[in-house]
């Protein structure tokens, strides 16, 4: 039974029912509504409890600057927290209930708070950490609970989110009246255009109120121009998909949502649009300010604009006997409406002595008691409003003796405050302006331009008028212009002409009488504002924190203006002097579902692989991620712990050989004339002893002296040298290098090529590994004396040509193959396969880190943390005295050269056999020994660790 | 989220570009003659202007060229962008 439900009129499909359910009980409302109003039609007057001291609260609003309605939309996986009734379209089968209140919004166990509101004033959540000492523990829980808002679902959800980038020449944000007219005047000029509006409906304020445009209703101006710019193939119009970010050089962000109802997962649930726009014009409209007086809180109260919303949109009636509250003209057609829609209206209450005659007129007419130079005092009627207290005011004082008026429904109207939230975040200052009692815009760095209600412009013709020479102009700018658009006939209409309530004062100090609401959403009043003021919160953005004003999901939309107003009365300031909190991302709340897209599960993070992967799965090897490579981490055999497998692949090197997949070391070709003379510049060892055909061990320094990665060089040929870094570091040494060679020698024929995929590396070790070699068909002389340790020759290995290294990470006899990654897979399999003979063992980088720990040798990154220079890694040979590299200066710094710098050691376990985890603390301890020197050929796990000792242990 | 016109590549989202700090820096040409003080001076000391900034960019998504942006800190609007080679340092 919809019984609030008008028998015609608004935008909703009467032939079209929807069923939904609410806190467990089902309704009807009508394709078109909201779920705020399809509840308004079924009468539900409670639909939350305030935030601290969980009073029954009804809608207020109509959109985004909703503080009441938050309701937990659907269920499940699925589920949404916090979303505003007043946004959310209603669907066949929409289930949604209240994010407080417990058990019902209607009863509410915590309403206690309420009688104990003296002890939740402003500053309470901070008092509690403090009154006493060491009792926040104790509170924690409680308030946690009792101040909650919706839950974020427990299971994964469900549907696909996405991102979208997008470049125009103008994007328009808001599509009502003028920014379809401006959107209008730039598609027309050929720009491309972007228009976006986060409702499921162009026209913004017009679907709201009863304006003719050309002899026709508002809205179907609507339509024809949303049905011109739809035959434009250069304007991109988007519903559903609000603007709430606005970045450096015209980026905007912008949410887009699907339709609503029961959507496959498959489908894009939320779309989050990164534009990047030549300019932008700001068409948000503005935000009706709520009226401040005692117990404005009670369900019934409304913004005047959303009593029209309700009425003109939406064919609903929030009440049968409306009185209106106002300090400007606006609300009189609210009035008006309501009563046209078969409302009793008891009164208007208008603050203004002085109205404007025409206007008294009208409501004389109309039949509406008018009450000029009075105030609502205070409101009766705890779960609806049931009577409104009503007193003489001469703008300072109101009259002691009041009269009482029944109604069910109070429209307020404080003044209108303009949206100027993204010409705010993209950097632009807003000016008080006195006439209207708001900010406005005011320079906008960026060059976006706000026309409308959003620029302070009130009056309907003026906004089309200002939209279209506000859109020639900013095209035109751009080299856009020819639009045969014009301004279309509209009828004069009222000015706001505002005069400031911003506070109907009480009889009683504020302290005294009941609550005066300031943020509905945060439970915030003027006694709160008062005593931060009193505590010595003086500044707006510290009275924010304070009293959490414009804290929540609406983040004050309806509150700040009210609230600085009430600070700058108490502090005996003005409100410009008062100044705004800033204004920052996002304009609405945005589900992390949006922020992430598609960049979830296994699109998270890009996972590289390497050409020999697929056999290391076979192998069944397990896997560890270094950097962004899935990497052989241990191949244990069936039951084998990681112990007992890395215990095998050591004993296998050692004893006979073994093979792993090196092929994620960073590989970077250097080539040209000057090659030698920049890699000297950058390596600290000297790099022109090295022969054709011969590798060397190198490091890097930063210009700060300290070791940033290391790896083995080769010098391929005369001026062509191939480099390798550590698998983490082949990103950042790439860049390093091409850093320097183009910032600081620009003059160096040097050309640098990444052939990290390129290029696989296998590593073929253990004492039998140059038999292995041999046998897998390499066709040159691999004996120690034609083929030396640290030398590299072209050879041909399973019949593919490769570069056959002779270096060792393993201390064992050893060779490295490098080959072009496409035949990767093909000569492990190979070796392999020859090397069955001699028991070939794969082994992943675990074994590698004992092998080579066993060895000596450190692995930048892992044992060094950017803090240590390679004398405090025992490398002193690896400088050359006799040229400059990048950091060498460094390294004689005092700090450098400091006597007590930690050094770098290995450790043996006294009993060979423990091993000491990784993070382990080892405590200085007498008990324990000299590190001994380890044997090779027997399982000894070292430990690496930096001691504020002077001596440099290495085993060897 | 800055737009980066890259001398090479043309414009360009932020997120393509890698940061390189302040530009115009030159590398001394004999560090050993310098006194702590003076090496101290070259490797950390930056400026720290509120204005204009010359900075080094580097078109890390792309074509991989450092180059030389001058960017308001306040603002953030970007006035000029130069190769590395039409930079005159100090």
């Amino acid at each position: 039974m919809q019984k609030y439900r008008l028998a015609e009129g608004g935008l909703v499909d009467r032939s079209q029912a929807l069923t939904f359910q609410f806190h467990g009980n089902t309704y009807q409302g009508y394709v078109g509504d909201s779920l705020a109003s399809a509840l308004l039609a079924n009468g539900v007057s409670i639909v939350g409890r305030s935030f601290k001291y969980h009073r029954p609260r009804g809608i207020v609003g109509a959109g985004a600057e909703e503080p009441n309605a938050i309701v937990q939309l659907g269920v499940g996986a699925e589920s949404i927290p916090n979303a505003k009734a007043t946004q959310i379209e209603l669907f066949e089968g929409l289930t949604a209930k209240a994010t407080r209140g417990w058990p019902s919004p209607g009863f509410d166990l915590g309403a206690i708070n309420d009688l104990l509101s003296p002890v939740f004033g402003a500053g309470f959540y901070y008092k509690t950490f403090m009154f006493p000492k060491n009792f926040w523990e104790h509170y924690e829980h409680f308030i946690r609970r009792a101040a909650g808002f919706g839950l974020a679902p427990t299971e994964n959800d469900p549907h696909r989110y996405a991102h979208h980038n997008a470049h125009c020449d103008i994007l328009v944000v808001g599509g009502g009246p003028s920014g379809l007219m401006s959107a209008l005047v730039s598609g027309a000029t050929g720009a491309r255009v972007l228009l976006v509006d986060d409702q499921w409906q162009f026209g913004g304020s017009l679907l709201s109120q009863s304006q003719i445009i050309d002899g026709k209703p508002g809205t179907e101006w609507v339509s024809s121009v949303v049905q011109k710019l739809q035959q434009m193939e250069n304007v991109t119009c988007l519903s559903r998909a609000t603007a709430f970010g606005f970045y450096d050089h015209n980026f905007v962000t912008v949410l887009e949502q699907s339709a609503p109802g029961s959507k496959k997962p498959a489908d894009i649930r939320q779309r989050l649009w990164r534009v990047r726009a030549q300019r932008v014009i700001l068409a948000q409209g503005a935000f009706e300010r709520p009226l401040v007086f005692s117990n404005n809180d009670r369900p019934g109260v409304m913004l005047a604009s959303a009593v029209s919303t309700y009425v003109n949109r939406y064919g609903v009636c929030p009440g049968n006997r409306g009185l209106v509250f106002c300090n400007n003209d606006s609300a009189y057609e609210t009035a008006f409406e309501l009563k046209a829609a078969g409302a009793d209206v008891v009164a208007i209450i208008d603050s203004r002595k002085n109205i404007a005659e025409s206007l008294s007129q009208k409501a004389v007419d109309a039949g509406i008691p008018l009450h000029p130079g009075s105030v609502v005092t205070n409101v009766m009627g705890k779960r609806q409003v049931k009577k409104a207290v009503v007193s003489k005011w001469d703008g300072k004082n109101v009259s002691a003796t009041p009269h009482v008026l029944e109604c069910n429904l109070i429209a307020v109207s404080g003044g209108f405050s303009p949206a100027v939230h993204l010409h705010s975040q993209s950097g632009g200052k807003n000016k008080w302006d006195e006439v209207n009692e708001c900010f406005v815009p005011g320079d906008n760095p960026q060059g976006a331009v706000s026309v409308g209600s959003g620029n302070g412009t009130w009056l309907l013709r003026d906004c089309l008028n200002e939209a279209l020479d506000v859109a020639v102009q900013v095209a035109g700018g751009l080299g856009f212009s020819d639009t045969a658009e014009s301004v279309p006939d509209v009828a004069d209409g009222m000015g706001p002409s505002v005069e400031p309530l911003w506070r109907v004062p009480t009889l009683d100090l504020p302290e005294k009488a009941p609550k005066q609401f300031v943020d509905f959403q945060t439970d915030v009043s003027v006694s709160d504002i008062r005593l931060a003021a009193r505590e010595g919160f003086h500044n707006v953005e510290h009275v924010k924190r304070y009293t959490a004003l414009g804290f929540g999901t609406d983040q004050g939309k309806l509150s700040n203006i009210n609230g600085m107003a009430i600070l700058a009365e108490t502090l005996g300031k003005t409100i410009p002097e008062v100044g705004t909190t800033t204004f920052r991302p996002a304009y609405t709340p945005v589900s992390f579902g949006a922020c992430a897209g598609e960049n979830t599960g296994e699109l998270y993070d890009p996972v590289r692989k390497t050409a020999i992967h697929s056999w290391h799965e076979q192998a069944t090897s397990q896997f560890e991620v270094v950097g962004q490579w899935l990497r052989p981490w241990y191949f244990p055999k069936s039951g084998e712990t990681l112990d007992q497998s890395v215990a095998r692949e050591c004993m296998a090197v050692r004893n006979s050989v073994g093979i792993m997949d090196a092929s994620t070391l960073g590989k970077i070709d250097v080539f040209g004339p000057d090659a030698a003379t920049f890699l000297e510049r950058m390596y600290t060892h000297d790099i022109g002893k090295m022969k054709p055909n011969k590798c060397a061990y190198g490091i890097l320094l930063g210009e700060d002296g300290m070791v940033m990665d290391d790896g083995v060089m080769a010098r391929l040929e005369e001026n062509h040298y191939y480099l390798t870094t550590t698998t983490g570091g082949a990103a950042a040494v790439y860049s390093w290098l091409e850093f320097w060679l183009q910032t600081e020698w620009p003059e160096l024929e040097v050309y640098l090529t990444s052939v990290t995929d390129h290029y696989s590396t296998i590593a073929v070790a253990g004492p039998n590994s140059r038999k292995v070699v041999q046998a897998a068909g390499c066709d040159i002389d691999i004996e120690k004396t034609a083929f030396p340790f640290m030398s590299v020759r072209k050879a041909t290995v399973a019949d593919v040509p490769v570069d056959l290294f002779r270096v060792s990470f393993s201390g064992e006899l050893a060779y490295e193959i490098n080959v072009d990654s496409r035949y990767a897979l093909h000569i492990w399999r190979h070796l392999v396969q020859v090397g069955g003979e001699y028991d070939i063992t794969p082994y992943g980088t675990e074994t590698m880190h004992v092998l080579r720990a066993e060895k000596g040798f450190p692995i930048i990154g892992q044992d060094t943390d950017g803090s240590i220079t390679p004398v405090d890694l025992g490398m002193n040979w690896l400088l050359s005295n006799s040229k400059d590299f990048v950091g060498k200066r460094s390294l004689s710094r005092e700090d450098s050269c400091r006597d007590d710098r930690k050094q770098f050691v290995g450790l043996v376990p006294v009993d060979g056999t423990s091993v000491v985890r990784e993070g382990a603390q080892l405590i200085t301890n007498t008990q324990v020994g000299p590190p001994t020197p380890m044997r090779l050929g027997s399982i000894l796990i070292i430990i690496f660790a930096f001691f504020a000792i002077n001596t440099v242990v290495f085993a060897e | 989220m800055l737009l980066i016109e890259c001398p090479f590549c043309g414009a360009r989202d932020e997120s393509e570009f890698s940061y390189g700090g302040e530009a115009g820096i030159s590398r001394p040409t004999d560090p050993d003659s310098l006194s702590d003080a003076q090496w101290a001076d070259y490797l950390f000391m930056r400026k720290n202007p509120k204005g204009d900034h010359e900075e080094l960019w580097q078109h890390t998504q792309g074509c991989r060229r450092w180059f030389v942006v001058v960017r308001n800190t306040v603002s953030y609007q970007i006035t000029s962008v130069r190769k590395v080679t039409e930079v005159v340092r100090d």
